[in-house]
């Protein structure tokens, strides 16, 4: 579903992403681990189409990020960073809004946005303008809005920031349960969440993958901890001698 | 099609939930009214001096010319600064609060983003300026202005509105400041109002360039009732101009 190879974004001298590759298949849903400032943003802006690659290619449901760009648009749900909500529009408004941009059909709109704000948990601040919303609630939205249309890919930047630890359980359940028919990309630096959600790791450190692995092969090796802090530190270590 | 009427809609809902569009609009026809009472008093202080100057073979004072067309035109004036408060935050903000992002990555083309702003302008000038027709109906109302002047005039100064638009949508799309955006537009219209200005003492070609290029200039025509090609052909492509740099800002803003 998600084919990444040699994916790389360079700012003049600066390589914030250096050659990434990896891969999701359908229905998986990914952990994109890492430190702050791995490159997990930047990587995931280049598969959501918003930053052109400098080099390598990706592609979502068989469509490139760069020369079928509209086509992944049509595929892809994506949360940013930030929720982007418009501040002066309820939450039904704006789910409406999404609903239209991203072509669901004008006869499964009303139906589609209760359904969606049942599943995120939003649906008694329905009428409440977004700029009002607590940040939780604020997170929730955007998922709502990244799911609204029933993409195949869905990829969330840092889902679940900003959530107490109650409505931290019911994002992830949410997640698990979206994983079993989407293909899902997550990025995180919480390393419980990988293990309570995800089918599949993929750790980035200084815009290099150093480990991708099934969940279920590391567990029985070493743990996911050990594993993070090992490759994490490794790295470090080496362009500390070089 | 759909996406552009998408964006036109949400666009006018911020315009009319926050205070911008009644504060516009309000500051705009509270300042057209208080130029036509004064072309009104002038007019009429000309009225009581008509007998002497048509004693001297001077034509007697026109409706038309002394008071709907300084109407007009000073409607331009007031438009130079107005405009840019409607159009700076247009892309801008966007930017700023993340949305941008959430929109180039959504199955809507850049053209489409930017035809369902400056439609939704278009929607709160239109709005804008047929409110100022008040004044010019008062007249046909209690007096005999000639009509189509004033009709002619109302589009010459409509499609004004909309080319200054275009431009001003068109800076705020290389920003991220809306205070940047706003300023810059602002500066860029009054200079383009005034560029006729040195045209007398340079004289030659670019006398002729310079006042091509003057709004103030191309809006003579429609204010006299004549739909002159020159003029609409000017007023449409200074839109267009808008719109194509509108277009080409937000496509390189990806590539950078």
């Amino acid at each position: 579903m998600i084919e990444v190879s040699g994916l790389s974004k360079s700012y003049g001298d600066y390589q914030a992403v250096a050659g990434i590759s990896f891969s999701a298949q359908k229905g998986e849903v990914v952990g994109f681990l890492g430190p702050n400032g791995a490159g997990k943003t930047t990587t995931i802006r280049m598969l959501a189409t918003y930053l052109p690659p400098t080099a390598g290619t990706a592609t979502i449901a068989g469509f490139s990020v760069t020369t079928q760009a509209d086509e992944v648009r049509r595929r892809i749900g994506y949360l940013p960073e930030n929720p982007p909500l418009y501040g002066e529009m309820t939450v039904r408004e704006y789910l409406k809004f999404i609903a239209e941009i991203k072509g669901v059909p004008r006869s499964a709109t009303s139906k589609r946005i209760e359904e969606v704000m049942e599943r995120c948990f939003v649906a008694d601040v329905a009428n409440k303008l977004c700029q009002h919303l607590s940040r939780g609630y604020r997170q929730r939205v955007g998922l709502a809005q990244a799911i609204i249309h029933d993409p195949e890919v869905i990829i969330l930047d840092e889902p679940t920031s900003g959530l107490d630890p109650n409505q931290i359980i019911k994002i992830r359940q949410l997640i698990k349960s979206l994983g079993e028919n989407h293909t899902v990309l997550l990025s995180t630096h919480i390393l419980p969440e990988v293990s309570a959600v995800c089918d599949k790791v993929v750790i980035v450190n200084r815009g290099r993958v150093v480990v991708e692995s099934q969940l279920s092969q590391l567990s029985r090796e070493k743990s996911l901890e050990q594993v993070f802090l090992e490759s994490v530190s490794q790295e470090d270590s080496v362009d500390a001698a070089a | 099609m759909r996406n552009i009427w998408a964006i036109c809609k949400r666009e006018l809902l911020s315009f009319f939930v926050s205070p911008i569009a009644y504060f516009v609009i309000t500051g705009f026809t509270l300042l057209v009214g208080f130029f036509f009472f004064n072309y009104l008093s002038y007019f009429q202080r000309a009225q009581q001096m008509a007998p002497m100057l048509e004693m001297r073979g001077g034509e007697a004072p026109n409706l038309n010319q002394y008071v709907i067309e300084g109407v007009f035109q000073t409607m331009v004036v007031i438009l130079v600064f107005l405009i840019p408060l409607l159009t700076m935050r247009t892309i801008a903000e966007e930017k700023r609060k993340g949305t941008f992002e959430l929109l180039i990555t959504s199955p809507v083309s850049v053209g489409e983003i930017v035809l369902g702003k400056f439609a939704s302008i278009a929607i709160v000038l239109l709005a804008m300026l047929s409110a100022a027709l008040i004044f010019p109906a008062l007249l046909v109302e209690f007096g005999n202005p000639e009509v189509p002047p004033i009709l002619s005039g109302f589009l010459g100064v409509l499609l004004c509105s909309l080319g200054f638009a275009s431009i001003g949508m068109a800076v705020s799309s290389f920003t991220e400041n809306q205070v940047v955006a706003g300023v810059a537009s602002m500066v860029t219209l009054l200079l383009l109002y005034v560029i006729q200005a040195p045209a007398e003492s340079l004289g030659g070609t670019w006398a002729e360039v310079f006042q091509y290029i003057s709004p103030i200039e191309q809006l003579q025509d429609p204010l006299r009732g004549v739909l002159s090609l020159k003029s609409m052909s000017y007023f449409l492509s200074m839109i267009l101009l808008g719109l194509f740099l509108s277009r080409r800002a937000l496509e390189a803003y990806r590539w950078r």
